[in-house]
């Protein structure tokens, strides 16, 4: 009968129509899903020491007497694996949400002071302080998230006439730059330019289980936050105006928006440092996909960010072990490319 | 009329400034010439000693300067008034990425040689920045060109090829050995190489050629604010003449970068500077923010010079140091 229901269709419309944007987005976002799994599995199986798929398997079943590499499934790459994914997930749909909410192709995660912040609380870390532990590493990288994102929303609520999407673009960019110069003025004088960079380009090899369950709860809120007003993103994108025409409440809908911003960008940076181009490049490429619907492009967005992510995590182990390739270079190399490619090929793009 | 008083007075004011900086300048820095010597060889009477410091050394590093400055300026407000974006810098066509990219390749390709940095090959790295520049815009250029050149296209693949050009440099910097890896790092961060008068003479041209050039053409500028439809409409080849702007901001910007390094960050902040004091006409928009530029560079170089003598800051650093506070505390006092 479904058959039948299809021919009659078809029949009634002899040229065969393009699906619609939802089946579109919804085909993306399962095809995008199981590129997850698929990526997440050879993320396990792959690496320094290969592993054949039945120890993945007794590594969860096996509850005593763990083998070297049971040891080294459950307690290094799982929790790798996922923190990649989530802070690929976490950084793609904040770029989504910045891009929609500033109007602005170039807006990026990274324009909140964010990544910025915990570069210049990191370089004054290793040279003041360079036997700092993991765990405050991360805390304190944490926290310069935390103020850098601070002086940014700061200067732009304090400024004469409030908060306005263009005037965060631009105090990010002048903090970003302002705190950057700094880093880099720290780093030359002391020498500790090298193992900086190391950080800049980003890398979740030191993540591990604690790191994955403070990274939960915060990337939860997040993306919660963002689908909620992902409707409301719509009409923001089409300009303040014609929000405000549409009955948005923009100043809430701002707020929460960044709000949503600043915890899953801080989340991310504190976990991985500062991984780049993810939080720019992925909703582009997930615009070209599925076209500019938010309620569709946050969470294809972030699907895509966490398999680009974690297949770059691959690449990174891949490419030159024991070695690890940073994986900021990994996830250019991968996305530019592809991003390339869609710019050129894809019928959506950015509504201006 | 107000308006124009208010140009007048901000022209003189910078012009002023430049000048004080000038002088100032000359007798600061490893070894100080007090002004009254600078006076007597600027007028050919003093000591050969403080005549060969000042004449050779000094002078062109400040002229070199002011160039660069005034170029990156100009370039970075007729890229922000062709793509429309108030993010977007020379960077953005890749000018910093692919001079980079070049001049980091060139390092790596000539260390463990004994005074691989000196004479000849020193003197060949502006030239490799300059290919390296010239190279990435063609690229981003050639991948945004369908039928004509949009704005919008012109972005996106200038953020694709930009990251795969820093990620290329990453990986080149992290094979380095740690003096070639802290040269590349000052070099990115943006310092002045050039400082001899043949590269005072390399750069002349292309800025007394193309700044005026640009302040010549700034009414179509202004038109092409319009959009691409309402432009055409006026008569304006919009292709046409938004290939001529790239052009000339490309020409400025690699010249800046070729003896300048990374300083794009006074490309992006200059022009907005400008906007904040004097509005978005472009005929006036481009030769202020030529002089905010040269002006902000030459500060930005002493004080580079000076803080950690005799160690230099590179002065992409103190561009940013000092340029981002002025531009916060003018986001402060202004409605958007």
């Amino acid at each position: 009968m479904f058959i039948s229901f299809i021919a009659k269709q078809q029949a009634q419309r002899p040229n065969r129509r393009k699906p619609t944007r939802a089946a579109r987005a919804l085909t993306a976002l399962i095809g995008g899903l199981i590129l997850l799994v698929v990526t997440f599995i050879l993320s396990l199986l792959y690496g320094a020491v290969h592993v054949h798929f039945s120890t993945v398997w007794q590594s969860f079943t096996n509850d005593q007497m763990l083998t070297a590499n049971q040891q080294i499934i459950r307690n290094i790459r799982i929790p790798r694996a996922i923190g990649a994914a989530l802070v690929g997930a976490l950084l793609a749909a904040s770029g989504a949400v910045m891009q929609g909410m500033t109007r602005n192709p170039l807006a990026s995660p990274s324009l909140m002071g964010v990544s910025s912040g915990a570069s210049l609380v990191m370089v004054c870390t290793l040279v003041f302080a360079p036997q700092a532990s993991v765990l405050s590493l991360m805390l304190c990288s944490f926290v310069g998230a935390g103020i850098g994102a601070l002086l940014v929303f700061g200067i732009a609520l304090f400024s004469r006439g409030g908060v306005s999407p263009i005037k965060l673009v631009l105090a990010g960019m002048a903090v970003t730059a302002f705190l950057n110069a700094c880093t880099s003025t720290i780093a030359i004088r002391f020498n500790v330019a090298r193992d900086l960079s190391f950080w800049y380009a980003g890398g979740v090899s030191g993540v591990q289980w604690l790191h994955v369950q403070l990274l939960i709860p915060v990337a939860a809120i997040g993306i919660i936050l963002a689908l909620m007003i992902s409707r409301s993103i719509n009409a923001l994108s089409l300009g303040e105006e014609t929000a405000k025409g549409l009955g948005e409440r923009t100043l809430l809908v701002k707020t929460i928006a960044i709000l949503a911003v600043l915890l899953m960008t801080g989340a991310a940076v504190s976990a991985a440092g500062a991984v780049g181009f993810i939080g720019l490049i992925v909703p582009h490429i997930t615009r070209f996909l599925i076209g500019g619907d938010y309620r569709w492009l946050l969470p294809c967005s972030a699907v895509f960010g966490a398999v680009l992510l974690v297949g770059a995590d691959l690449g990174a182990r891949m490419l030159n072990p024991p070695f690890e390739t940073p994986i900021g270079v990994v996830t250019a190399l991968i996305g530019v490319p592809f991003f390339l490619y869609l710019s050129r090929h894809a019928a959506g793009g950015m509504r201006r | 009329m107000i308006a124009k008083k208010r140009v007048l007075s901000v022209t003189l004011g910078m012009v002023c400034v430049i000048g004080v900086t000038l002088i100032i300048s000359l007798n600061t820095g490893y070894l100080r010439i007090a002004p009254i010597d600078v006076l007597r060889v600027l007028i050919g009477k003093g000591s050969p000693q403080d005549a060969l410091v000042l004449i050779q050394f000094r002078l062109p590093r400040m002229v070199i300067a002011l160039f660069i400055g005034a170029g990156m300026a100009v370039s970075g407000a007729l890229l922000q008034g062709i793509t429309q974006n108030d993010l977007a810098d020379p960077g953005i066509l890749g000018i910093n990425s692919g001079a980079g990219l070049a001049v980091v390749f060139y390092i790596y390709m000539v260390q463990g040689q004994a005074s691989a940095l000196s004479g000849l090959s020193l003197f060949l790295m502006p030239f490799s920045a300059l290919f390296g520049a010239a190279l990435a815009a063609l690229l981003i250029y050639a991948l945004a060109w369908q039928h004509g050149v949009t704005p919008l296209r012109l972005i996106l693949s200038g953020i694709g090829v930009n990251a795969a050009l820093m990620a290329l440099i990453t990986i080149i910097q992290l094979r380095m050995d740690p003096k070639d890896f802290m040269q590349a790092t000052i070099w990115l961060s943006g310092s002045i190489w050039g400082t001899d008068w043949p590269y005072v003479l390399a750069v002349l041209p292309w800025m007394l050629i193309l700044i005026p050039l640009a302040t010549f053409k700034a009414r179509t500028l202004n038109i092409l604010a319009l959009g691409d439809a309402m432009a055409s409409g006026l008569g304006v080849a919009v292709t046409r003449e938004r290939t001529l702007f790239l052009g000339i901001a490309v020409a400025l910007a690699g010249a800046s970068v070729s003896v300048g390094g990374g300083i794009a960050f006074l490309g992006l902040i200059v022009p907005h500077l400008v906007r904040r004091i004097i509005g978005r006409r472009h005929e006036i928009l481009i030769p202020l923010s030529a002089l905010m530029g040269a002006c902000l560079l030459l500060i930005a170089d002493t004080l580079g010079r000076t803080i950690w003598a005799p160690a230099e800051v590179p002065v992409g650093l103190v561009v940013s140091a000092i340029g981002a506070p002025y531009f916060i505390y003018l986001l402060f006092r202004e409605k958007i």
